[in-house]
């Protein structure tokens, strides 16, 4: 059981402490900043959030003493050189497909996902962010560098350092990106295989799933068996919108990833998907997805009504929890609101641990249920828009 | 030389920041310097690509820089540069 809780919010850094009383929060950090991710690094207990500022720029900011007080670190920025071929947003009445390539240079528009190293990599600590890189610094956050064999791979143009082009640009854009005025695309899940912290996935939006086994030098796709519902081929190698990847601590090789196309699972490490969406309980479009840590069979999810709409379904909330590895799901209603609701629940904001569960929404509503999502308790409905939610010991 | 004067909202990052007199040609110029004076400075006001962020101002007397790119707007000895945050957000 984890008796602390960080949250992202739109206006700061809420640490959450049960106690006798129930959840309480703490002052907030950062007052005023929107906070993209936080996340507490259980080799050390630093804490760390990734600023979303407006005016500023995107920063990291870490604690070393439990969130008395934070420090702003340099920022993670991508060497010069570093391009990429530019998406276009459709034009209606515009062909643009004799549009000559055309290249940009990359500046950091958002850090969306950090990951910690393995236990045998103390000081290493991973970076998703927009647009499309990966970044590890393996001096506990001081210095930051771009993982070039990803940034360069053939699914992306290739070597865009040394010249044009050599490939075709399989990377389309995410639409989280039109926040910042952009159609590029994100990283925003990092997997850390926990035997081995070489062996790590990440997804993107919208390309798919890749797999590196040696720490980064190489990179392949590992989208096999996915399925898209918006391409001509629904089987096709890229393209994909995977919106959140987790894994099950205790049986690393199970993976579960909420998609823009419905829930899938792997039992062999990525190597192959399946797709478990029950369309009949609701359970396909939505943001997040939690995996339990001992149980590869057992996981969770905060459906929404989409991709039209992206609110809970006809306003009333609930989350669905699997105990037999996608073939059935259950809709845990109970303590969470039943009408009126237009909660929606990002990527980020849905954490399990130890037989706790909670989630935040983007109507500032957290919830958590201390019996694996069986009943819910509402922890304050006033907060600001929540990005992103982690147990933290 | 060139006085300039900041926002006060950037002191919540840079405590010591003051509005003062500081040389330089052109705003990039002035930029550099102040990464010199307070390191990590250039990064709030410029992407690593050197482009002004697109939520922060920068006046040259009462206008607006026009090379957002590069900074390359020439300031005079006798004028007053302001680094501003633009009006935005929710």
């Amino acid at each position: 059981m984890s008796d602390h809780l960080v949250l992202g919010t739109r206006k700061g850094t809420l640490l959450l402490d049960r106690t006798s009383a129930g959840w309480k929060a703490r002052p907030i950090a950062h007052a005023g900043m929107s906070i993209s991710y936080a996340a507490r690094d259980p080799r050390d207990g630093t804490l760390w959030a990734a600023m979303d500022h407006a005016h500023w720029g995107p920063k990291l900011s870490r604690s070393k003493d439990d969130g008395k007080t934070w420090e702003n670190l340099s920022q993670i920025a991508y060497p010069k050189g570093a391009r990429f071929i530019e998406q276009h947003l459709p034009t209606p009445g515009k062909d643009a497909s004799n549009d000559p390539t055309t290249y940009k240079d990359a500046a950091l528009l958002k850090v969306w996902v950090l990951a910690f190293g393995g236990r045998d990599e103390p000081g290493t600590i991973h970076a998703g962010t927009l647009p499309g890189g990966f970044f590890t610094s393996r001096d506990g956050g001081e210095t930051w560098e771009l993982n070039r064999a990803l940034w360069n791979h053939e699914s992306r143009g290739g070597d865009l350092f040394a010249g044009d082009a050599t490939s075709r640009n399989q990377w389309g854009g995410t639409p989280a990106a039109m926040t910042y005025g952009e159609f590029v695309p994100g990283i925003h899940s990092i997997v850390v295989d926990p035997r081995d912290g070489k062996r790590m996935l990440v997804a993107v939006s919208c390309a798919g799933v890749l797999e590196t086994t040696d720490g980064g030098a190489t990179w392949s796709g590992r989208n096999k068996g996915m399925l898209n519902d918006y391409l001509p081929n629904p089987e096709a190698e890229w393209g994909h919108d995977p919106h959140f990847i987790t894994q099950c601590a205790e049986q690393p090789d199970v993976l579960w990833q909420q998609n823009h196309s419905g829930v899938f699972t792997s039992k062999d490490g990525a190597r192959t998907w399946a797709r478990v969406s029950k369309n009949d309980v609701g359970v396909h479009f939505g943001f997040p997805v939690a995996a339990d840590e001992k149980d590869g069979k057992t996981a969770w999810l905060v459906p929404a009504i989409g991709d039209d709409q992206r609110m809970a379904p006809k306003g009333g909330m609930f989350v669905a929890r699997t105990t037999d590895g996608g073939a059935t799901w259950e809709q845990m209603r109970q303590g969470l609101p039943q009408e009126d609701a237009y909660d929606v629940v990002y990527r980020h904001a849905l954490d399990a641990r130890g037989g706790r569960v909670c989630f935040g929404t983007t109507t500032g509503n957290v919830y958590v249920s201390e019996d694996r999502g069986a009943t819910w308790a509402c922890v304050g409905h006033h907060f600001p828009p929540v990005h992103s939610v982690r147990f933290a010991d | 030389m060139p006085r300039v004067a900041f926002t006060r909202h950037l002191q919540r990052f840079f405590p010591d920041l003051a509005d003062g007199e500081v040389p330089g040609a052109t705003v990039r110029e002035i930029v550099d310097e102040l990464e010199r004076r307070h390191p990590g400075l250039r990064s709030y006001l410029v992407d690593e690509t050197g482009r002004l962020r697109r939520h922060v101002n920068v006046f040259v007397g009462e206008e607006p820089i026009r090379d957002r790119e590069h900074l390359g707007d020439a300031v005079g000895p006798a004028d007053q540069v302001f680094i501003l945050q633009a009006l935005s957000g929710g």
